[in-house]
């Protein structure tokens, strides 16, 4: 199924407010956006006039670099945008249009329709995913300075960034082990003892916070989706109600068809309930457990080179008594050091602005999902007084 | 758990618009409680009638029933107004499965709402019952509201609105077989016939989909609570303290919006849902009324073939010259012609009654729609406000975030 996305305003993220710092010069977004059998191209477009067509592999490319340089290694890297899943959406469709002879022309064309915006709802949010994410690289002042994003943003061709094949899926598979392996070992190890407080602090908040954002977005989804059953309950209730009017020849005639008119708006209201509700609490509590999941890594990483520091010392002390290798043993110990402070210090002002981040965030949307449902739930009340007037009148 | 106060329908006055007279007669059926232990336990409910009208002795009395009683009291009304053309409201559905976990004393929701379930239907079934003015004057009802002591009924297998069902299906089925085909002088009664067919159908369709809405806000319910409370969990994480303070606001708002959908859900079902259902039940036994004048016709026609046969063999025996046989024909001719004319006369009155029945039972149904689409709407602006309450109470909470 094709589907084409003209950017603009509409495809901003509101999931995400950035603070652009410093110098603002760097815009990115994604201007354009096709959707074909079994990819998504989409059109990145940079102030500068840059204009390159990425597929979402490339974009995970560019996070994978990103994760592997050891010069960001202090700083929380903005979360890969998931991949574009538009199977339950195509599925549903096809089941739909196998046909089920009972339902009406008008019922099937109604249930098209619904299933049509949310595979083209599924389509925005994917777009958004993969704006954010760049615009996240763009206006943090040391990754925006990356030559692997200006190849990304820049370079006319293919990246030929191919899949991964299966030894390097395997190969991610290991490594989130033994990473979590390390990191339960660090964290359990007698002679490791977190000397800031601030971190310690960041550490069990942020081990508690992750599964329960988790936790929240999960449920959050369900909610999501039973407003979205309920939503579409309505178009049987209203065809149905449709043919009893129609075949009335009493006063009932005219109620029926009023409640049959009633129930096709509800129907709409119920299903912007729905929508507001993934984009505004969903999709925001999705995104921050993924933005707390790559704070995470963060402090996983500092530990790491806490450890190593530890053992860095360890090292010297054994070369000094046996007053072999010691200046190879020095300079290791200086280095493990310069680095483990390197790393704290970017880490804290990063955790910072990370949590000043998340609170504009949930402020914003928590507000507006406040006035979207107050909107809704006032359009309800005043069809629904509407009706009632029309109905009692009635002889 | 009983109904909550703003959604009850059954304190109603009724008034019987056509005639000028007014209905005073108000039934409850309230206070379920279980007698007895193990699988000969029962619920009995509590009967209460109001009323102002002179036939009782007081105006106002109650008794204790059980569920037989109520199948009784359906099978005497129905083996005696049914068959001559009155449409008599079907009892509520018999079910083993509730029926037993009650009896083996599960003492949790699914028996408490099958219990409540059943008591609104009783309610129901009673309050229909006693609209009907013909019935009304049954002593067998009256029996039924007011003795304290009241014979076990037997034999309640017949006619349960299941049994009405079944006995419909196998007439429809005889009339079906019959070759000779019904000479409709009376085009009022084959259209009727279609349009109860027509509205069956329509009926069904609208209480399947209503169903699926019930199921859905439950789910919608129970999706919402949960989510409140991983909400609550992630308020207490937060180190930010206003977003924290938020976020457990927020929990609070699911809370009550669950309760909100739980209540929404109730009404959808014993305003709307259980509304459609007893049509289709009473329909059912509309239908069972039309074949009932079918086999009356049936008898007629019947009698009059064989007050031909009779007359033939008559005539045969005066050419036959036996002079005892000829006497015999000629009894057998008056027994038949009175036959042939009780089934005309039975006929008539089937067919005027029926008419007057469908009458008033189509007066009762707009009535009954009316009300309830009305009530029903209004529980869904109940909703809706609320809704609004709480989200204006929120706002702040979530503006106050610094």
């Amino acid at each position: 199924m094709e589907g084409r996305q003209e950017a603009g305003k509409e495809s901003k993220p509101s999931s995400v407010s950035v603070d652009l710092q410093g110098d603002s010069s760097l815009q990115v977004e994604i201007s354009d956006a096709v959707s074909e059998r079994d990819k998504v191209k989409f059109t990145v477009q940079t102030k500068m006039e840059f204009s390159v067509v990425r597929q979402h592999e490339e974009f995970i490319w560019l996070h994978d670099a990103y994760v592997e340089n050891e010069e960001y290694a202090g700083l929380i890297i903005p979360p890969a945008p998931p991949r574009p899943d538009f199977e339950a959406s195509r599925e549903k469709l096809q089941k739909l249009g196998e046909g089920d002879s009972s339902i009406t022309r008008e019922e099937f064309a109604k249930m098209k329709q619904e299933l049509e915006a949310e595979y083209l709802a599924i389509f925005k949010k994917t777009v958004a995913m993969h704006e954010v994410f760049l615009q996240r690289l763009a206006a943090h002042p040391t990754l925006r300075r990356d030559h692997n994003f200006f190849v990304f943003l820049e370079y006319g061709q293919d990246l030929s960034v191919r899949g991964k094949n299966r030894k390097e899926l395997l190969g991610g598979f290991l490594r989130n082990i033994v990473k979590s392996a390390d990191e339960a070992l660090i964290t359990s190890m007698s002679g490791l003892k977190e000397v800031d407080d601030f971190f310690e602090h960041e550490r069990t908040f942020l081990l508690e916070y992750h599964t329960r954002i988790r936790d929240a977005c999960l449920r959050a989804d369900r909610v999501m989706h039973s407003h979205k059953c309920l939503a579409d309950d309505f178009i049987p209730l209203s065809a149905a109600l449709n043919s009893l009017g129609t075949q009335e020849v009493n006063q009932l005639k005219t109620s029926f068809l009023k409640l049959a008119e009633l129930f096709e708006r509800l129907r709409k209201l119920e299903g912007r309930v729905a929508s507001d509700e993934d984009l505004k609490l969903s999709d925001m509590l999705r995104y921050y457990m993924r933005d707390s999941q790559a704070a995470k890594d963060l402090l996983y990483r500092r530990l790491r080179a806490l450890a190593d520091y530890e053992n860095a010392n360890k090292a010297l002390d054994k070369a000094r008594t046996r007053n072999r290798e010691v200046r190879t043993a020095e300079s290791h110990q200086q280095q493990c050091c310069q680095r483990f402070e390197r790393l704290s210090d970017s880490a804290k002002q990063e955790l910072m602005d990370f949590k000043s981040r998340r609170v504009s965030s949930f402020r914003k949307n928590l507000i507006e999902l406040a006035e979207l449902e107050l909107k809704h739930a006032k359009a309800s009340t005043l069809l629904l007084r509407n009706t009632l007037v029309a109905l009692k009148g009635e002889p | 758990m009983s109904a909550p106060v703003i959604f009850d329908r059954s304190r109603e006055e009724i008034e019987e618009e056509a005639n000028g007279d007014v209905f005073d007669i108000e039934i409850g059926v309230s206070d379920p409680e279980k007698v007895g232990d193990g699988m000969n336990a029962y619920m009995a409910y509590r009967v209460t009638t109001k009323t102002s009208l002179s036939m009782f002795s007081k105006s106002e009395f109650s008794v204790k029933r059980r569920f037989s009683d109520f199948l009784g009291l359906h099978s005497k009304l129905a083996s005696k107004y049914l068959h001559v053309g009155y449409i008599v409201p079907p009892a509520p559905e018999k079910s083993i499965v509730g029926m037993t976990k009650v009896k083996v004393g599960k003492e949790d929701s699914s028996s408490t709402e099958f219990v409540e379930k059943r008591r609104a239907a009783l309610e129901r079934y009673l309050q229909r019952t006693v609209k009907h003015p013909t019935l009304l004057q049954d002593p067998d009802l009256r029996q039924f509201l007011e003795s304290s002591e009241l014979p076990r009924a037997v034999n309640t297998q017949a006619l349960s609105g299941a049994g009405i069902l079944r006995m419909v299906n196998k007439a429809a089925d005889a009339v079906n077989k019959m070759t000779i085909k019904m000479n409709e002088s009376d085009a009022w009664f084959e259209e009727k016939q279609q349009q109860f067919e027509n509205l069956d159908q329509q009926l069904r369709k609208l209480h399947a989909s209503v169903e699926a809405l019930v199921c859905h806000r439950k789910e919608l319910s129970a999706n919402t609570a949960a989510f409140a409370k991983s909400a609550a969990m992630l308020g207490n994480s937060e180190d930010h303290t206003a977003l924290s303070r938020a976020l457990s606001q927020l929990a609070e708002v699911e809370e009550k919006i669950d309760q909100l959908h739980q209540e929404q859900a109730f009404a959808d079902f014993y305003m709307f849902s259980e509304l459609l259902s007893d049509y289709i039940r009473l329909i059912a036994a509309v239908k069972g009324v039309f074949d009932h004048r079918m086999k009356c016709w049936q008898k007629w026609e019947d009698a009059q073939l064989t007050l031909l046969k009779k007359r033939e063999t008559e005539a045969k025996m005066m050419v036959a010259n036996k002079p005892d046989k000829i006497q015999q024909a000629k009894n057998e001719i008056r027994e038949w012609e009175a036959k042939v004319q009780q089934g005309e006369r039975d006929f008539e009155q089937i067919s005027k009654t029926i008419r007057k029945e469908v009458g008033r039972f189509e007066k009762e149904r707009v009535k009954d729609f009316k009300t309830v689409i009305i009530k029903y709407l209004e529980s869904l602006v109940q909703t809706q406000q609320q809704l609004i309450k709480y989200w204006e109470a929120f706002l702040p909470e979530a503006k106050a975030i610094a």
